[in-house]
């Protein structure tokens, strides 16, 4: 399989503090990676270097090409998009314009209205509320939005950043469905998660990063609980 | 009853102009959190471009209200290219000192390449003619000041709701770098947000025009003034509090003209300042504002 994405010694500095120190990672089409670590270990930094809303040294390859000095806008274009910490729904709009804006760089509307009309269909909850303002939603409908608004520009690589954070396990465990679902559709993820068992359940290859390098990486099989908490204390 | 609808109706005029150049304002503040003072040079620019243009014999006010847009749209778009976006990233108060850089330079060189003075434009003095509606004698310029501004306000609440990049344009109000995110590119938001501002300066200008009959170099600033007071009351940020802010100003002026004796018409702005404290002081976030503590967290 050929490399999807490919980040070559990816470095993150925010001012004298260096969040991500040269890191190395590789997804293969088609793969879903998991991205583990404790807080502050620079998994959102490195999310944030691939989207290209955080300025990174290193490189970055996405399908055969180097992005790392393109803007944010022109990497959706690409192929990119993002489930973002924290979900940053628009609140101020209604599901339908936060769902329509996620489509914004399509040029099919047709195509985009029944991808619309298949993602209600998944999450039923977002077409019940969807003239509702989206700041309305609970914690887990708005993680559902945050979604399908990132899946609504028909990505090659979607990234999931914390996508359980904050939730009762009861909505966890349905966006973990939702997301094997995604990976058994053929879809490249990145999941980032602290939540690292149900990951590993999850993930065909895992990173563990601590202190902003990589301590393990592999497949998710072989590595077993215990040492996950020796690799988040960067041993 | 004709004093109280000749006021009504002169009301209705000011607040318009008040709101359209409000909103002007408020549009590119709660893209950017940039109060462009320089607005008011907008304006003034679109009026000298007027006064050129009827120079060389384009005299139509048809065409002149187009000319006016097209300019409107043309500057505010320079301005931003050239002025705001290099410090576009910077703290707010370095592009509040741009703005006002801006608007001192644009006076300074009204005042140098056509002249300190003032100067008689009539272009759109025949818009002001008297109609006589039943028992009401009105003036038909004030009557369509109050018209067109509501018809593009209009236009705006359609674009903004209808349109992708109006959704976006309100979505980036908000959490622009999320927009982005979205694939949507900053520059063609804010560009977007500019050219409103300017296109609504353009409508504004022509009725300015009317009424003073005449371009000065210091013209708009007064006004941006007055407009910026207008967003205070009715929330900054919010569009629909712009334009009830410039409304609401708009009346509390004329209100106080009619009520006011006169030999105490000097102290109107006085009263007016009197009235928007407290306003404030009773809602502090203005009309239409969201009030936030601080602390609080937007999800």
């Amino acid at each position: 399989m050929s490399d999807l994405l490919r980040l070559e010694g990816l470095t993150v500095n925010y001012g004298p503090v260096t969040a991500v120190h040269g890191l190395d990672l590789t997804i293969a089409a088609g793969e879903l990676v998991a991205l583990l670590g404790p807080n502050g270990a620079g998994k959102s930094s490195t999310i944030g270097a691939i989207t290209g809303l955080v300025r990174s040294g290193g490189k970055i390859i996405f399908d055969g090409v180097d992005i790392s000095r393109m803007p944010a806008e022109a990497r959706v274009e690409r192929g990119i998009a993002v489930s973002p910490e924290g979900r940053r729904i628009f609140a101020n709009l209604t599901v339908a314009e936060n769902l329509r804006l996620g489509a914004a760089t399509r040029k099919d509307a047709a195509a985009a209205r029944s991808d619309m009309d298949r993602h209600i269909a998944l999450f039923p909850v977002l077409g019940e509320r969807i003239s509702q303002q989206a700041g309305t939603l609970s914690g887990g409908e708005q993680q559902m939005l945050a979604i399908a608004r990132a899946l609504m520009s028909r990505p090659k690589l979607l990234l999931l950043d914390e996508p359980s954070l904050g939730l009762a396990p009861m909505i966890v465990a349905r966006i973990f469905e939702f997301i094997a679902q995604l990976k058994a559709d053929g879809l490249t993820v990145l999941l980032v998660e602290q939540n690292a068992v149900q990951a590993m359940r999850l993930a065909d290859r895992v990173y563990v990063v601590a202190t902003g390098q990589v301590t393990y990486s592999g497949p998710a099989a072989e590595l077993a609980g215990s040492d996950l908490m020796a690799l988040y204390m960067g041993n | 009853m004709e004093y109280f609808v000749q006021q009504l109706v002169n009301a209705l005029a000011f607040g318009s102009e008040y709101a359209l150049v409000a909103l002007g304002l408020a549009v590119v503040f709660s893209i950017m959190g940039l109060v462009n003072f320089a607005h008011g040079e907008v304006i003034g620019a679109i009026a000298y471009s007027l006064l050129l243009t009827a120079s060389v014999g384009l005299s139509s006010p048809f065409l002149a209200v187009v000319l006016a847009v097209l300019a409107g749209i043309a500057v505010s778009v320079a301005l931003e290219r050239v002025a705001f976006r290099p410090v576009r990233n910077a703290p707010t108060t370095t592009g509040l000192l741009t703005a006002f850089g801006v608007s001192i330079l644009l006076q300074n060189m009204f005042q140098l390449l056509i002249s300190p003075r003032p100067q008689a434009f009539s272009l759109f003095n025949g818009m002001s003619t008297t109609w006589h509606l039943g028992p009401y004698s009105v003036s038909s310029l004030q009557v369509m000041e109050f018209v067109v501004a509501a018809i593009s306000m209009a236009a705006l609440v359609l674009f903004l709701n209808r349109s992708t990049l109006g959704v976006a344009m309100r979505a980036a109000s908000r959490d622009f770098s999320t927009v982005r995110l979205m694939g949507i590119r900053a520059n063609r938001v804010i560009a977007a947000a500019f050219a409103i501002s300017g296109a609504l300066a353009g409508i504004a200008c022509v009725f300015i025009l009317a009424r003073r009959g005449g371009v000065a170099p210091d013209m708009g600033f007064g006004l941006v003034l007055k407009a910026f007071v207008a967003c205070v009351i009715g929330g900054f940020g919010s569009l629909i509090g712009a334009a009830a802010g410039g409304m609401l100003l708009g009346f509390i002026e004329v209100g106080l003209l009619a009520a006011l004796p006169q030999e105490m018409g000097g102290l109107k702005e006085a009263f007016t300042y009197v009235i928007v404290t407290l306003i404030l002081l009773y809602k502090p976030e203005g009309l239409f504002g969201t009030r936030r503590e601080l602390g609080d967290k937007e999800f």
